[in-house]
């Protein structure tokens, strides 16, 4: 893709545009992310840069905002630092209430969608299954119906059946929600997987259990996992299922936020994203790892 | 050994065990079809009873709406001799007085009252009030005595409007959905102009979008050509670019474009520091139509680049160095030859794009304002606010069979098994 020694100056001049305009493309997607990151260590309550901020003057930057997310809500938030502060936060902070519950919903939903989805994708990913458009359509469309529908349906039907504002309400729901991730990359793994395998490993004895824990999981479990990074991060982030389906105890990180910038906005709503943006970066390299592990265990690169 | 070989009896293969082998293929296919089925089953009916029943059940309140038909029930079967012309006849009264008398008794009358406002706008006050008088009423003749309560109750056209409400099933909401409205005579007629929100709302929801889907596609296609034909090494660096705000929270992004756009946030600032405007002319790019397509355009733009970019990795570059020795231009070789394959992708991303914008709530909700708003943050209104139910409900329906259009579409042309994630 390299500018050609003949280029006239006309396609020269094209190379370039191109470039810059693909430059302030790529600009436009990341520094909204990035530009959070110095705005979280303001030492002002603003949203914007501050006259000492630019000219980079210390005292224009705190962690002040990063102490608030351990601080709002405790009982004594200026009792002496030690074990004693540490549990008044953890008990008490509204943020450290509110990541608990993330944590929480988050790991027990995915632990559902990862177990239903696989089996499901295992199902899918057979030949002879009858109907197999219609059941993949079906089993996608979680996350194809707009979120308010699907939350205001939730809604509905849970508070009939007794299942609104519990954790067990939320958790299904955000299961619910994360398991067209988890079947989308698992049988994305599976389409190249070698049957033979299987019928290898039953005709040396293994039973139907043995086969699927020694040769198929090791097979699909970069699949596996990167569906449920997916199916983790779609609860973590979902927040109109949690307006509508949680009281108060079950908030999460993300209903926090929300009623931050729509209430009381501060710039500890900054200093989380840059906990939450730290967060991706972390799942963003697993990611890659797992994919390029994938890549070798499969042969379809050198590594 | 003789016992060994395939008898061959009565026309036909046989298995070992004397069972015609076309027979026992058609069980083996049947027992691997139903071992398929049972490892789909789990989750297929978990998807069923948590996400299909509950939206079916919803969607059953758009067209079902027993609270005020119940409330008024003596009512509802005393108007159904009513011509509908003059004032109803006294047993009809005396019906109501009954009826008026048990709502408020096991307070029912609120929600009815409610629901018929829905309607007839400004009579929820009519009811409840008279519902706290009715009880001095004793005997007849009902009609003075309610009337006497409230000379409201005279009007040939309220009459109407009861009899149609005490009906459990009514296509009212869509009506209401779609502007339009039940006169007393139950023809259907427009709303007056200051009530025309949904329609004008379902265009704007229809026209942001297509903004956003364009936008994505302007802004996403010369960055996926960028990234598909950059060597591996550089391209896998700049695909961090697009595939970090893809997995970065969505309201973190909503929250730094907060800080972005606001008047006095980072864009703002930067333009009158530069120069380019004053202190007083700072842009409102937020609280509008302009912060709800910036905003959606960047959150959704991975979802244009991801499909575009795994299409283009697969298109042959010997097809436009042919085209470009056959004498076509850079220009046409590209236009010709190159974008026609990418199409697929294209329509893929657009597609996506496209119904991932048209449900869209959260971030119309925190950068919309007023002229930013789509049609989810209206459903999400009346499902929180007003309450009114029945409307949600109707609104979700128009709103979720376009998506499903648009899903069979994206189904026909992509196939959800080819849906790339990251």
């Amino acid at each position: 893709m390299a500018l050609p020694a003949h280029a006239s100056t006309l396609e020269t001049v094209w190379y370039y545009a191109f470039r810059v305009f693909c430059g302030f493309v790529l600009i436009f997607l990341i520094l909204p992310i990035l530009i959070i990151i110095p705005l979280s260590f303001n030492a002002e309550p603003y949203f914007s840069f501050t006259e000492g901020m630019l000219s980079f003057d210390p005292n224009a930057y705190s962690l002040r905002w990063y102490a608030d997310i351990l601080e709002n809500g405790m009982v004594d938030p200026n009792a002496a630092f030690g074990w004693d502060w540490f549990k008044d936060s953890w008990n008490n902070a509204q943020w450290m209430h509110s990541l608990r519950n993330s944590f929480i919903i988050a790991t027990a939903a995915t632990f559902v969608a990862t177990t239903l989805g696989t089996i499901a994708a295992l199902g899918l990913s057979q030949s002879n299954l009858p109907y197999r458009n219609l059941i993949m359509g079906l089993l996608i469309s979680p996350m194809i119906v707009p979120i308010i529908i699907t939350s205001a349906a939730r809604f509905f039907f849970f508070s009939k059946v007794g299942l609104s504002q519990t954790y067990l309400g939320i958790i299904l729901a955000h299961a619910v929600l994360g398991t067209p991730f988890v079947v989308i990359t698992v049988t994305a793994t599976l389409v190249g997987f070698d049957r033979s395998l299987i019928r290898a490993g039953a005709s040396l004895g293994a039973d139907p259990r043995t086969v699927f824990f020694k040769v198929i999981m090791p097979l699909i479990l970069p699949g596996v996992i990167s569906g449920a990074l997916f199916a983790f991060i779609t609860s973590f982030d979902e927040v109109v299922a949690v307006i509508f389906l949680a009281g108060y105890e079950q908030r999460t990180i993300p209903r926090q936020m929300w009623s931050g910038i729509r209430e009381q906005i501060s710039p500890t709503i900054l200093a989380v994203a840059t906990i939450l943006v730290l967060m991706s970066v972390m799942l963003l390299t697993v990611l890659e790892l797992l994919r390029r592990r994938s890549e070798r265990i499969r042969g379809l690169s050198p590594g | 050994m003789a016992d060994t070989t395939v008898p061959v009896t009565g026309g036909g293969l046989q298995t070992i065990d004397g069972v015609p082998l076309k027979k026992q293929l058609a069980r083996a296919t049947r027992q691997s079809k139903l071992r398929a089925l049972m490892l789909v089953a789990p989750l297929g009916i978990f998807v069923l009873v948590s996400f299909i029943y509950p939206i079916v059940l919803t969607l059953t309140r758009s067209v079902h709406s027993p609270v005020f038909g119940a409330a008024f029930h003596r009512t509802a079967e005393a108007l159904q001799s009513w011509d509908g012309k003059d004032l109803p006849s006294e047993p009809v009264w005396e019906a109501f007085v009954a009826d008026m008398k048990e709502a408020r008794a096991n307070r029912t009358i609120g929600k009815a009252a409610t629901r018929f406002n829905y309607d007839v706008p400004g009579t929820r006050s009519l009811f409840t009030r008279t519902a706290r008088k009715i009880r001095k009423v004793k005997e007849g003749p009902y009609k003075e005595a309610v009337l006497e309560i409230n000379k409201k109750w005279g009007d040939p056209q309220l009459w109407g409007y009861i009899k149609q409400n005490t009906a459990p099933y009514t296509a009212g909401f869509y009506l209401n959905a779609l502007d339009r409205k039940y006169d007393y005579t139950g023809k259907i007629e427009r709303q007056p102009e200051v009530r025309q929100i949904y329609v004008p709302l379902f265009w704007r929801t229809l026209l942001l979008s297509s903004l956003v889907m364009a936008s994505c596609i302007i802004l996403g296609f010369p960055v996926a050509y960028l990234l598909a034909h950059l060597p591996l090494r550089i391209s896998n660096l700049l695909m961090i670019l697009v595939l970090l705000p893809f997995w970065t929270s969505l309201l973190v992004r909503t929250t730094s474009w907060i800080a972005l756009l606001q008047t006095q946030g980072v864009i703002n600032d930067f333009l009158v520091w530069v120069g380019i405007i004053s202190d007083q002319q700072r842009l409102q790019m937020m609280f509008n139509a302009t912060g709800t397509v910036i905003a959606m355009t960047h959150i959704l733009l991975p979802f244009m680049i991801l499909p575009l970019y795994s299409v283009m990795k697969t298109i042959q570059p010997s097809y436009v160095r042919a085209a470009r020795s056959l004498g076509a231009t850079q220009w046409t070789a590209f236009w010709r030859v190159y974008v026609p394959q990418t199409l697929p992708g294209v329509g893929a991303g657009s597609i996506l794009v496209f119904i991932l914008a048209i449900g869209y709530y959260i971030t119309p909700a925190l950068v919309g304002g007023q002229s930013g708003q789509l049609i989810s943050n209206l459903i999400a209104y009346h499902m929180q606010k007003s309450l009114n139910w029945g409307l949600a409900a109707a609104l979700s329906t128009i709103l979720l069979f376009g998506v499903l259009g648009l899903y069979w579409l994206y189904n026909r042309l992509v196939g959800v098994d080819n849906m790339k994630l990251g």
